[in-house]
């Protein structure tokens, strides 16, 4: 494993009484797109800023490039920031904007007209140059502010929430072409998000945050599947939570009864934050299944009442009444080829295993 | 599609009846004596008579009379030397209270500002000579450290007085329009700058003074234009070196009995001020232009 682009540990930071951050230690990779994921005041953002060199952490070291990073200010840093306003300059055009950073670094005239169209041409505003900000549209304006960050060939490029003011439609086509981008420059993206699709779907690895401290950094897939606690497990994706209690340790895993389905062995694996303390089952949407008919089969089947239905055309979410769980159980079924949708009052047998259930604190 | 233009009539009605006292006052107040001041311009006056035959005599001698030209000039000379001491004093006052001051705090400060209209601009024009005088607290306290011999004299009566105690009296003017323009800036704009290399320095030149200059251009305007048609300031501090246009015209009114050429050089000095003045919103309306505002 090559050595991380950016080291940080200890970060503390404190506005007042206030602590934002709690001790933050992570590392983030070379050419890696990174997330920061949390609800909102979770420290995301503060440790963005952090990196960028506008807050000094109360505590704790950075090292960027395996430079320490104590004193250096937002202007010194290797890193360039794409704003979550953009903050494209109103009193320049677009290209103005691009050449912002070069000006200083680049003397020949030349040579900097031909990268700001170098960059421009890269997020796909050839043409624009001559345009001011009030004459772009938010997604124009977001590759503006991404032009003039990438121009600079930054080490670590950092994206404060860039996506989150843009419609859904422009939202997902321009994560995907982020995601190209940063294929194809190799630099390392940090992006901040509290959008746990976009976390997910865009990144190599997540940190979760809550409370100003990272509380699971894994690859997507580790962090769906795997999630450490039940407060990961809620904020990625929909997870059902039911009361479990723990009969003890066997062989190859954890014997449970879990409520309203019964006793069953959970493998080691599924219970990543182990099972000491206060423990709860969680299961997927997509972990339970209706039997339909006799021929579908599962290892495990309990009877429940359909209470709600949510139709999304590829999916139906039903949320299900199963006797000795409090709330309904929320079950995700694909609509293939011939399959019926089920209405609220109807009975239908749900099916699970072993494998449906996770272990969390 | 009647009924619509009924509506609109009417409320156009409404409207102008709710416009009406304030039209009114303004004809019968600002515009007619305005329009009686051209008409006096085009005449002339022998003692106290009146001669109602139109001519642009008056216009010949404000223009092209040497004392009047002077007058002029020296009246635009110490407008302009006002305008850039009561920006240069009041930018950095704008600034800190915008980028310094706790948001809490900010109206209070605002409010601070305008102490100084609680009292009479008469009785801080005496203020300031009481510092400025012959015996007064510049100079004695200038003496009293032994670092002067004699009272200084350039200090009193001419043009350096009359600046700075126009430049002092204009900066809360100043301060609120260039406040008012920092506290528009984006902030992000500031650390964007700062993200892309700026240090300090060239972050405010490239970014915080022309994103202020709309603030900067409007207060340089709203100082300029009364102070070139001052006079009570030239006449109590200015001496017979520091006397402005206004006292001219003042006196041609008064006691040379000559209404019609004070008249002239009254309307002339509008003209100037009003052809500056274009210049300066065209320059505003430049650096608007560039962000749609």
């Amino acid at each position: 494993m090559s050595e991380p682009i950016i080291r940080m540990t200890g970060i503390e930071k404190a506005f007042g009484d206030v602590r934002a951050l709690k001790g933050v230690s992570m590392e983030v990779r070379v050419g890696e797109f990174f997330s920061l994921l949390g609800p909102s005041g979770c420290g995301k953002t503060t440790l963005l800023r952090v990196i960028a060199g506008f807050e000094e952490p109360t505590d704790g070291n950075i090292l960027i490039g395996g430079r320490p990073m104590d004193g250096v200010p937002a202007n010194r840093r290797p890193t360039n920031m794409v704003f979550q306003n953009y903050a494209v300059f109103p009193h320049m055009t677009v290209a103005e904007n691009v050449e912002y950073g070069l000006r200083v670094r680049i003397k020949d005239r030349n040579e900097r007209q031909r990268q700001v169209d170098d960059a421009l041409a890269m997020v796909g505003l050839e043409g624009f140059g001559a345009r001011h900000s009030h004459e772009l549209s938010g997604g124009q304006r977001q590759r503006v502010a991404l032009a003039r960050a990438l121009v600079l060939k930054p080490t670590v490029l950092l994206l404060d929430e860039p996506l989150s003011a843009l419609d859904k439609k422009l939202r997902e086509q321009m994560q995907s072409e982020l995601r190209h981008l940063q294929r194809a420059v190799g630099i390392t993206f940090i992006l901040v998000t509290h959008d746990q699709e976009e976390a997910l779907t865009m990144s190599d690895r997540v940190a979760v945050m809550f409370e100003g401290d990272i509380a699971q950094l894994a690859s997507p897939q580790d962090l769906y599947r795997r999630p450490v606690d039940r407060r990961v497990a809620g904020f990625i994706g929909v997870m059902n939570f039911i009361d479990v209690r723990v009969l003890g340790a066997v062989p190859g895993g954890v014997e449970v009864d879990v409520a309203g389905l019964g006793r069953v062995v959970v493998p080691a694996e599924q219970a990543p934050g182990g099972t000491e303390g206060p423990i709860v089952a969680g299961i997927r949407p997509e972990m339970l299944t209706v039997l339909f008919d006799d021929s579908d089969v599962a290892a495990r089947v309990t009877e429940g009442e359909i209470d709600e239905v949510q139709y999304f055309g590829d999916m139906t979410y039903y949320d299900v009444k199963i006797d000795g769980i409090g709330k309904p159980v929320t079950l995700a079924m694909r609509n293939t080829a011939g399959r019926r949708v089920l209405q609220p009052g109807d009975r239908a047998r749900i099916g699970w295993g072993p494998d449906s259930v996770l272990l969390l604190r | 599609m009647t009924a619509l233009a009924g509506r609109v009539s009417r409320e156009a009605r409404n409207g102008l009846l709710l416009v009406s006292p304030t039209l009114t006052y303004a004809l019968l107040l600002l515009a007619a004596p305005l329009a009686l001041v051209v008409l006096l311009s085009f005449w002339t006056q022998d003692f106290l008579e009146i001669h109602r035959d139109l001519t642009f005599e008056n216009y010949r001698v404000a223009w092209t009379e040497p004392i009047y030209r002077a007058l002029m000039l020296r009246s635009l000379k110490i407008s302009a030397l006002v305008t850039v001491f009561t920006v240069i004093l009041a930018f950095p006052i704008a600034y800190f209270i915008s980028f310094h001051v706790p948001t809490k705090r900010k109206p209070l400060w605002l409010f601070l500002i305008t102490i100084p209209f609680w009292t009479s601009y008469l009785i801080r024009i005496f203020l300031w000579k009481v510092i400025l005088g012959f015996n007064g607290v510049v100079n004695g306290s200038l003496v009293g450290l032994g670092l002067i011999d004699e009272p200084l004299s350039f200090i009193l009566y001419n043009q350096n007085a009359v600046v700075l105690t126009l430049s002092h009296a204009w900066v809360p003017f100043a301060i609120l329009p260039i406040y008012v323009a920092l506290e528009r800036i984006d902030r992000s704009l500031l650390e964007a700058a700062e993200d892309l290399g700026d240090g300090p320095v060239r972050r405010f030149l490239r970014v915080t003074l022309p994103l202020a200059m709309p603030g900067v251009l409007a207060a340089a305007l709203i100082v300029f234009i009364p102070t070139i048609g001052d006079y009570v300031t030239p006449r109590l501090v200015g001496g017979p070196n520091g006397l402005m246009i206004a006292n001219m015209i003042e006196l041609q009114f008064k006691k040379a009995n000559n209404a019609p050429l004070g008249a002239a050089l009254a309307i002339s000095a509008m003209v100037i001020v009003s052809a500056i003045s274009i210049v300066f919103l065209w320059l505003n309306r430049r650096y608007l232009a560039g962000r749609g505002g």
